[in-house]
């Protein structure tokens, strides 16, 4: 199993233990935004922000010792967390992996159900902008 | 007492809110496992059975086209249809059933008045008035004619708590003043404008008044013509009716006066490819066939809501309204947003360091439904210096026990971040 599956399972038993409480989903998924490195100010420009989201997502990357790191901020709790898992999924991971993940885990948590049609597309939006992030990096190494 | 208030209410004349709630069947469901409280009446009010069954019973009975059909059915359709556009003119005292133009909401009404009356009337260097306190469907409309006619878009201020500069309007007012048009109620904030008073002083220079009154028809009592408007503008689906439609109250000289909205059936007199001349009113301005089936539904509503009364409905919001704002101060870093002397049962407010959407979402999963965001007003937004607001909006049939969960709820979400 690939480092970001294994991590997946790990995110898909933890919300199994919250049920399908509403409630406590959307608090442990905003405690788990909570928990994010603080993100610097000076990188809160309008060219770090992802389009697509409703809420402000402000991405930004670096590449280190042949891995794709990613650090980011929301200004909305709730979208914070969502993308904490996304950078404990594929932060840290080589370029290959993350353009070729399947994140399968955001189906397998119910997240759809949890913040509706309309963020989802911002998740979308944000996975696709990780994985651009992670072939041009590709792309660097490999020229 | 008529039937309807003996079964809500109670011998003081008061709404019980047990027996109102029994009108609103979407009301009596479960949401994220806890039961339905539902406060964003200010974006759309829940339907009695009245109008579900009005609406159901036309598709299964009366189904068929309004005006010139040669059988039952499209005769009994224009009779309940024809019914609707003469109840909304009782309910809000129109002189006449012709100045009475249904439409598909208040946004449509709007349009309908800036594309022909602006079109026909508007020129160069006129001014027109809104206020900060503007839907954006309020705003648009006018940017939209000033630009294709260089006419003067001209804002009344605000002060802190959310009422309208009154001494700035007047000063705003001149002779180059044509049109003015204000809310009588604020969406976002739920401030009650002194409209009577606005419209006399917009007359006294020359000027026409339009009313945008999607937000107090199902809360104060209205009478155009006490009030002197020029135009009037409501939606039916905020008054416990369906979607899809509106009204325009029009002075029937400046109705005439206008040229056709769009072009089509039923706006028509004689068509040839020569020469089209247009039918009377109210139906120049009716092209197309109309939302037949939810018009008449509408027709239930106004008579659910007439049945109840105006005054006991208030009562009953501005007795939510008071609880809400006096548990409000056991929430830690709450922010009111409006603080009007008078206002509509709507309660706008921020939670310290804490997104409104956040607020929003940590309430739907308590079963509460509340709207966030910029509540379609961004200038006022701006004004205020926030980004959006959390907006709790109060109806008849919502309870005081409702209330007290959303404060609990509250408190608890403030606890994150307070």
């Amino acid at each position: 199993m690939s480092e970001i599956n294994r991590i997946q399972e790990e995110i898909i038993g933890e919300f199994e233990i919250l049920g399908d409480d509403k409630e406590s989903t959307i608090y442990y998924i905003m405690e788990l935004g909570d928990q994010l490195p603080e993100f610097p100010e000076k990188d809160k420009v309008e060219d770090n922000i992802i389009k697509g989201c409703q809420s402000k997502v402000w991405l930004t990357s670096s590449l280190e010792e042949g891995k794709v790191h990613f650090q980011a901020d929301s200004n909305t709790d709730i979208t914070k967390g969502l993308i904490s898992l996304l950078i404990r999924v594929l932060s840290g991971q080589p370029a290959d992996e993350i353009i070729n993940a399947d994140l399968y885990f955001i189906e397998k948590i119910g997240m759809g159900n949890i913040i509706g049609s309309q963020r989802s597309n911002g998740l979308t939006a944000m996975i696709k902008q990780m994985k651009l992030f992670a072939i041009a990096y590709k792309a660097k190494i490999n020229a | 007492m008529n039937d309807l208030e003996a079964a809500i209410k109670n011998n003081s004349g008061i709404i019980v809110e047990d027996k109102i709630r029994e009108y609103f069947p979407i009301l009596h469901q479960e949401v994220n496992g806890r039961p339905l409280a539902y406060f964003d009446n200010a974006a759309t009010t829940q339907k009695p059975t009245q109008v579900i069954e009005a609406l159901r019973k036309y598709y299964e009975l009366d189904n068929s086209n309004i005006h010139r059909g040669a059988h039952t059915l499209a005769s009994r359709s224009t009779d309940y249809f024809e019914n609707t556009r003469h109840l909304v003119r009782e309910f809000i005292n129109a002189p006449s059933s012709e100045e009475v133009i249904i439409t598909k909401g208040t946004t449509e009404s709007i349009n309908l008045v800036a594309s022909t009356f602006g079109r026909a009337f508007i020129k160069k260097g006129d001014e027109i008035i809104i206020s900060t306190l503007e839907h954006h469907s309020n705003i648009v409309p006018w940017q939209i004619l000033c630009e294709e006619k260089g006419a003067i878009l001209k804002i009344i201020p605000i002060h802190d708590n959310g009422e309208l500069d009154m001494e700035a309007y007047r000063q705003l007012l001149s002779e180059k003043t044509k049109l003015v048009a204000v809310v009588h109620a604020s969406n976002a904030l739920g401030t009650i404008n002194p409209i009577k008073d606005m419209i006399r002083q917009a007359h006294a220079v020359g000027a026409k008044f339009l009313m945008d009154a999607a937000q107090s028809t199902a809360h104060l009592d209205i009478d155009v013509q006490d009030l002197d408007c020029d135009f009037f503008a409501f939606s039916a689906h905020k008054v416990y009716g369906p979607t899809g439609v509106g009204f325009l109250f029009g002075k029937r000289a400046l109705l005439e006066a206008m040229p056709p909205y769009q072009g089509g059936g039923e706006m028509i007199k004689e068509v040839s490819f020569e020469k089209t001349t247009f039918n009377d009113l109210p139906y120049k301005f009716e092209a197309g066939t109309p939302n037949i089936g939810d018009v008449i539904a509408f027709g239930e509503a106004i008579k659910f809501v007439n049945k109840l009364g105006k005054e006991a409905i208030r009562d009953h919001e501005n007795l939510l309204l008071k609880h809400a704002v006096e548990r409000s101060s056991e929430i830690k870093g709450f922010i009111p947003i409006g603080t009007a002397k008078e206002k509509v049962s709507v309660l706008s407010f921020g939670i310290n360091n804490i997104h409104p959407f956040d607020v929003g979402l940590m309430l739907d999963a308590s079963g509460i439904a509340v709207r966030t965001g910029h509540h379609c007003t961004q200038p006022l937004m701006d004004r205020l210096q926030v980004e959006g607001t959390v907006r709790a909006s109060f109806a008849v049939y919502n309870t005081i026990e409702e209330i007290d969960r959303l404060i609990e709820s509250l408190k608890r979400i403030s606890k994150r971040k307070n």
